[in-house]
């Protein structure tokens, strides 16, 4: 798993209460869809589905969105915390306005996957989980997509793109704002 | 010749609404077990050799079998998280013929007496969960299952129910799919209890892979006897197998799961994309342990390619050909591992990084005859230590790559360096369309 190193300048924030009005009232909203789908007295099984949609309105998982999935399931704020941290595609620092995960696993390299990657980074001047100072991409590299007879692939945004050639990859790139 | 296709015969163009799975005859199997005893159909499934498709091959009827009688509620989870590298055969289920999976659940809950089944869709298939969702939606509204009936017939209330995860292979192993369903991190649990015994929230719980769900429903309108002479030994029916790497045709071949490796991979696949011999293959998802070029005459049957020491687990074979690096393909898999390892026993935790370590020394042209010998014992004091089988399924690639091109890692340390320099991943990197139709002739 992703064991994120947590440093003081991007913690955001807190609490709950520091959270944008309006972006909770859209979590709050989401809620009973998300709810249907697990027994009534198991509320805290929607967890996952819970930090995803607010992941999806506040764009990062911050200590105060962790909070609040945490606190409409009634569940402690650390079973967040550790749930968050746990799963590669939380983020539980801010990331940019789209995040770009390149597969390097055996089969993608096989087909170029490992060299895309690495094309990538050189062109975005980025480390592997790096955002571009603008804030347009973060990219990573990610393990098997399950893509593995259309390689090489990648997400962006959580969308799979299958079958990339240089010519495709750049051209998905630039469609990103 | 004209082989028998059960699960990629609407694959991949044939419409996968309700509409038009009902057109092809879709749920005359559950429309069929609605006027069987439900016991019947276990009967049947156990009498069809159905194996488990997700790696293990456990016989389905079998471990239904171990439901305790007189625990209620019941449950169901259907893993569909396909995250072992070299696998993608569940995700087309989910894509192209969604109803077949939800038939084979519906009768499956028919079955056992299960009232509520979850589907475990690993977070990153985020179509495949849109398109199970939407068949859910019409099978609902169709009155299929959903409300107090099924088909508007037998009384029997059935929720199913798709569970996104958020990325972590671990969660394909059972016991971590369940904590992850129930809202947790993903650390799997000791076993026993099996999952039959105590799983979901303490209850009774039967875990069964797409693939093999997706069987259920022609298993039931063809009869046993018909499934199990598809197959071969003591797996009946056909398999999917997912062929990736350097082959001139890559995809997903539906087959008899008795089928030879190497006719799967020089004849439907096209052989090698460069027309160079092939120089591995991993026959079963990238924790079976590795096979030579010249090992790979077999049958793909689980029991027969035992005796090749390895598996044909989760049906994803991986071709490589001479052109690739034995140490860069061993230190990228040993480095899925690593990152992988979800942490809680110490042997996988702290076993899993360094193999990794060590491998990408010896691929980078620093490693010692020492660092060799350390990197041949590790595996050893990783398996059967964890409480899974991480551990064992970090394991047995290194033990078998080394053990089989140790030639190649004496090369690294005596020539201090991979003399494949910026190719290590072979020279036939390229994009093809992929196969997603079953066979071809």
């Amino acid at each position: 798993m992703s064991h994120h190193d947590h440093s003081t300048a991007d913690r955001g924030p807190q609490e709950i209460a520091e959270l944008p009005k309006d972006k909770v009232a859209r979590f709050d909203a989401a809620l009973p869809e998300i709810l249907r789908r697990v027994p009534p007295d198991h509320k805290e099984a929607a967890m996952l589905a819970a930090l995803r949609r607010a992941q999806e309105i506040f764009g990062w998982l911050s200590p105060a969105a962790q909070k609040l999935a945490a606190d409409r399931l009634g569940a402690s704020a650390t079973r967040a915390e550790e749930v968050a941290t746990f799963y590669v595609m939380y983020h539980t620092r801010p990331v940019g306005r789209h995040v770009v995960e390149v597969c390097t696993n055996v089969s993608c390299s096989l087909a170029g996957g490992f060299d895309l990657f690495e094309d990538l980074k050189g062109k975005l001047a980025l480390e592997n989980g790096g955002t571009t100072a603008d804030g347009r991409i973060t990219l990573r590299q990610v393990e098997c997509l399950g893509s593995c007879g259309t390689a090489p692939v990648m997400l962006v945004d959580e969308e799979m793109h299958e079958g990339l050639t240089p010519q495709s990859v750049t051209q998905i790139l630039g469609g990103l704002k | 010749m004209s082989e028998t296709l059960i699960l990629t015969k609407r694959w991949p163009k044939k419409d996968p609404s309700l509409v038009g799975y009902r057109a092809d005859g879709g749920y005359a199997g559950l429309e069929k077990s609605l006027g069987m005893e439900p016991v019947a159909i276990v009967e049947q499934v156990k009498a069809s050799n159905l194996r488990g498709r997700g790696g293990a091959g456990f016989p389905t009827g079998l471990k239904w079998t171990f439901l305790p009688k007189d625990v209620r509620p019941r449950y169901l989870c259907i893993n569909a998280d396909e995250s072992e590298p070299g696998t993608f055969k569940d995700r087309y289920i989910c894509e192209y013929d969604p109803h077949m999976l939800l038939e084979g659940i519906a009768i499956t809950c028919f079955a056992l007496d299960i009232h509520l089944a979850y589907i475990y869709i690993r977070g990153e298939f985020a179509k495949q969960a849109r398109a199970l969702e939407k068949a859910i939606e019409e099978a609902v509204a169709a009155g299929i299952f959903g409300g107090p009936k099924l088909l508007g017939k037998a009384d029997f209330p059935l929720e199913v129910h798709v569970v996104r995860g958020a990325g972590a292979y671990i969660c394909g192993e059972e016991s971590a799919l369940m904590e992850s369903v129930e809202g947790k991190k993903g650390y799997p649990r000791f076993k026993p209890p099996f999952p039959a015994i105590i799983g979901l929230w303490g209850k009774p719980t039967i875990i069964n892979n797409v693939e093999t769900l997706a069987n259920v429903p022609w298993i039931v309108e063809h009869g046993a006897a018909a499934f199990a002479a598809l197959g071969a030994g003591k797996t009946g029916g056909t398999r999917l197998f997912g062929v990736s790497g350097n082959v001139k045709r890559p995809g997903v071949y539906e087959k008899p799961a008795g089928y030879n490796l190497k006719k799967l991979i020089m004849e439907d696949c096209g052989g090698t994309a460069s027309g160079r011999p092939v120089k591995a293959v991993i026959p079963g998802g990238s924790s079976s342990p590795v096979l030579r070029g010249d090992e790979i005459d077999i049958s793909l049957e689980p029991d027969a390619i035992k005796s090749a020491g390895t598996m044909s687990g989760s049906g994803g074979v991986i071709v490589m050909d001479e052109s690739v690096c034995m140490v860069r393909a061993l230190a990228r898999i040993a480095m899925f591992y690593a990152e992988e390892s979800c942490g809680q026993c110490t042997p996988c935790r702290q076993g899993t990084p360094w193999m990794w370590k060590i491998l990408e020394k010896i691929e980078r042209g620093e490693g010692t005859m020492k660092d060799l010998a350390l990197i041949e014992q590790l595996p050893g004091n990783i398996m059967g230590q964890t409480i899974c089988a991480l551990g064992d399924a970090a394991a047995m690639p290194v033990q078998s790559f080394v053990k089989k091109f140790r030639q190649e890692f004496v090369e690294h340390i005596e020539g201090r360096g991979c003399k494949h320099g910026e190719t290590a991943w072979g020279v036939s990197r390229q994009a093809r369309e992929a196969l997603v139709g079953g066979n071809r002739h």
